[in-house]
């Protein structure tokens, strides 16, 4: 696999796998009412990932990230069940949404709801997912099937 | 429009039905793609004509608003269907890496029942020589 | 009040979360899977207590209103097969726990089980057709791994079918929900109760019958069983035994809940008497015809969801409370037959009724568990499985459906026959696989098994024989969730406000 890789696709993906997780921050916080959302953003982020993947075959995939994607899994799933039960232990129903405005001094006054935390639960767990087979495709270039999870 | 988007879904159908008859994996997979497309697009397609979001303030009182569940069951459905068919893509894969072969096997049953037959067919060729 | 419905689905997700992260701790996700279902289960007894005392349960998930929003609702039927299902789930947990190299060398075990629990409970505590889909996903996908689990190659081959037939179900279940919301322009099922009533007869019956045809592949019932006996016995036992118990289950459940509620008028009742009686007869013929306890078992799935349909067909309170009751009975025995197979594979390695033989001297344990089930799943008196049929069978005779009640009877008679069949093979006689016949005669006569294991089984046994001791109180509760079926009034009243 690392013989075989390409300079100018290798150089492309570096320059612009920041840039794509820059993007997927932005889709993620413009959800709320604009276009793009946790599923859009967890995408984009994947597909940064991917490129990388395509790139530069496991190695580079795991060099790029040091937490094991089921750790993003579980952090994701949490986030998002929690973000319902907080609403039923406030005293509201199960995921009720709520409007979180905060006075940040320099910014000014940030707006937001309490969907962005379910929402980031939704990112995390696609990003989770996407890494979860990319692992998995990766595992299954070596020599050994018998490790590939399906 | 609607006629068109109906035509689209039934072609979608057939031709998924159609794959989905084959048999090989790959084919397989993808008709179920393609019937999992249909079913989304038929989703938007009952959501009835298209027209302003809904959303307060975005629309006047005359405006036609565009239904938005459909779209929200759509758009659900094409988040499962996507995670579905990749884990059956890797299942394919693992498939075709124990076997080196991309074709659907018979179940257990129909191999018995056919070597039954094939013992049948044996003795009864054995009786009339 | 809240609380309690969503904990069902919540807990067993959280814990998976927690599950997940603890990826390669098998003593803290052990802990916390049991933990989970533990509370979940205690979570059911309340839910079945509220219900019991005040009648319908409903939320509002996320305070939105009930035909735009999602309802999570809770009545009698639904309360009784959460409870009993997440019985049977704990215990098959255990029984996993207990078996050596099903969730040890499987990281993912523990958190994909959970969400298949949380699945199972969703579906039973959804209001709502597409939730029901949701519902349905989680349950399948959870499934689809937990199926596949090891990627040995008969998995992999049995496992395919299994997927391609349930995702293609799925696929025709967006299409029906389209159309129902077509028809009518909402997918809460206490509106669309309301709605489909004012919809032209034609449509109904064409909604109602292609619901039936999505829940029908779930579920298993004639001509659309096929998929089930060759893909269930190839994935590991606890995995097999909480599919046999629940799966199915889960289709029938959808089918009763669609038809009585949504469909009140049309319902299909001589297909559905008609499917019932050949998904009975060509069940346990498939069966009388395997010569391996898993397979025979499989077919036995299949043969004893026609009991189900049949109780639904008759449409009468009598033959719902039966069909209540039954499925109540079927869900925890069918997994405990399972469990003791999964034990005697676990002692002898294998299941074929050629070679495994005289286990009642080696463990005479698993052959009185295998006994008990057994009798019970053929309706011997005075087990649980006696009083279900018998239920449906009195409904069925008050109905003067004469012909089917015929076929039922003898179809627990072809029941009784193959399970003599396996005793005679698998307890009685003496082995023929000459590895086992050395363990015999090296004085070896006693097999043993992990402890959970046979806990984990006589537990199951011991809710079973629990079932046919509280018969009367339990069948009292099955005639009240028939009447809230034949008249969701008062469901629809909680649901919609």
């Amino acid at each position: 696999m690392t013989q075989r890789r390409s300079v100018i696709l290798d150089l492309c993906v570096q320059a612009e796998f920041h840039t794509l997780l820059l993007l997927s921050l932005y889709l993620l916080f413009a959800g709320h009412n604009q276009p793009g959302g946790g599923f859009a953003g967890g995408l984009v982020a994947s597909c940064a990932f991917g490129l990388r993947f395509v790139a530069g075959g496991g190695q580079a995939l795991s060099r790029s990230i040091s937490i094991p994607p089921t750790t993003f899994l579980g952090v994701g799933m949490l986030f998002a069940i929690l973000t319902g039960c907080v609403s039923l232990l406030s005293g509201h129903e199960f995921l009720e949404s709520a409007i979180l405005s905060v006075d940040l001094m320099v910014i000014g006054k940030v707006k937001t709801s309490s969907v962005l935390f379910f929402d980031i639960g939704v990112y995390l767990v696609v990003l989770g997912m996407s890494l979860l087979v990319l692992e998995q495709l990766g595992e299954a270039d070596g020599s050994d099937p018998d490790e590939v999870q399906p | 429009m609607s006629v068109l988007s109906a035509l689209i879904v039934a072609v979608l159908f057939a031709v998924g039905v159609y794959l989905l008859l084959q048999r090989t994996l790959s084919r397989i997979i993808l008709g179920l793609a393609l019937m999992g497309h249909s079913a989304n697009l038929l989703l938007m397609v009952v959501g009835g004509r298209a027209g302003k979001a809904p959303i307060i303030g975005a629309f006047g009182p005359n405006d036609t608003v565009a239904d938005p569940l459909p779209q929200a069951l759509a758009l659900t459905a094409i988040v499962i269907s996507f995670g579905i068919i990749a884990f059956l893509l890797a299942l394919a894969y693992r498939s075709w890496v124990l076997t080196e072969n991309d074709e659907v096997e018979d179940d257990l049953e129909d191999a018995r029942i056919a070597q039954l037959g094939e013992a049948e067919m044996r003795r009864w060729w054995r009786r009339s020589e | 009040m809240s609380v309690l419905l969503v904990l069902p689905i919540a807990l067993p997700l959280l814990a998976a979360a927690v599950a997940i992260i603890a990826y390669n701790q098998r003593t803290v996700q052990r802990i916390i899977a049991v933990g989970a279902l533990i509370a979940v289960v205690i979570d059911a007894a309340f839910l079945l207590v509220a219900v019991e005392r005040d009648g319908v349960q409903s939320i509002q998930v996320g305070a939105w209103a009930a035909p735009i929003g999602i309802t999570l609702v809770v009545d009698m039927f639904s309360a009784l097969m959460l409870i009993i299902s997440m019985v049977t789930v704990l215990s098959v947990l255990i029984y996993a726990i207990g078996q050596p190299g099903v969730d040890q060398d499987q990281p993912v075990f523990h958190p994909v089980y959970l969400v298949m629990t949380a699945g199972v409970a969703l579906s039973f505590t959804t209001g709502d057709l597409f939730n029901l889909f949701v519902a349905y996903e989680i349950t399948l996908a959870a499934s689809y791994v937990l199926i596949t689990l090891g990627g040995r190659r008969e998995q992999i081959r049995s496992g395919m079918t299994y997927i391609i037939i349930n995702l293609l179900a799925s696929t025709l279940f967006v299409v029906g929900i389209a159309w129902v919301y077509a028809a009518t322009g909402t997918v809460n099922m206490a509106d669309l109760a309301v709605k489909i009533a004012q919809l032209p007869a034609g449509t109904q019956t064409a909604l109602s019958m292609f619901l039936l045809v999505v829940f029908g592949i779930k579920a298993a019932i004639f001509p659309l069983f096929f998929w089930l006996p060759d893909s269930y016995p190839t994935a590991r036992m606890p995995v097999t035994a909480v599919f046999a118990g629940l799966l199915t289950k889960v289709g029938v459940y959808s089918i009763i809940r669609t038809q009585t509620l949504l469909f009140p008028q049309h319902v299909p009742s001589t297909i559905l008497l008609v499917c019932a009686g050949l998904t009975m007869v060509i069940g346990v013929l498939g069966a009388i015809a395997q010569n391996d306890m898993k397979r025979i078992l499989s077919f036995h799935i299949v043969s004893q969801i026609g009991y189900m349909i049949l109780g639904l067909g008759l449409f009468s309170v009598a033959g719902v409370a039966g069909t209540v009751f039954f499925i109540f009975h079927q869900i925890p025995v069918k997994t405990a037959l399972f469990l003791a197979t999964g034990l005697v594979e676990e002692s002898t390695g294998s299941t074929a009724l050629s070679k495994v033989g005289g286990m009642i001297r080696r463990t005479p344990l698993v052959a009185g568990l295998f006994l008990l089930a057994a009798l019970s799943l053929a309706g011997i008196p005075p087990f649980s499985g006696f009083v279900g049929k018998l239920g449906i069978i009195q409904a069925g005779f008050s109905a003067g459906e004469y012909a089917i009640v015929g076929v039922s009877l003898l179809v627990s008679l072809l029941t009784l026959f193959s399970m003599i069949k396996i005793w005679n093979g698998v307890f009685l006689g003496t082995a023929e696989d000459p590895t086992l016949r050395l363990a015999a005669s090296t004085g070896e006569t006693r097999l043993s098994t992990p402890v959970l294991m046979r806990g984990a089984t006589v537990a199951l046994v011991g809710v079973t024989l629990a079932v046919a001791l509280f018969a009367g109180p339990i069948f009292d509760l099955s005639e009240r969730a028939a009447q809230s079926l034949l008249d969701p009034s008062d469901y629809i009243e909680k649901v919609l406000g």
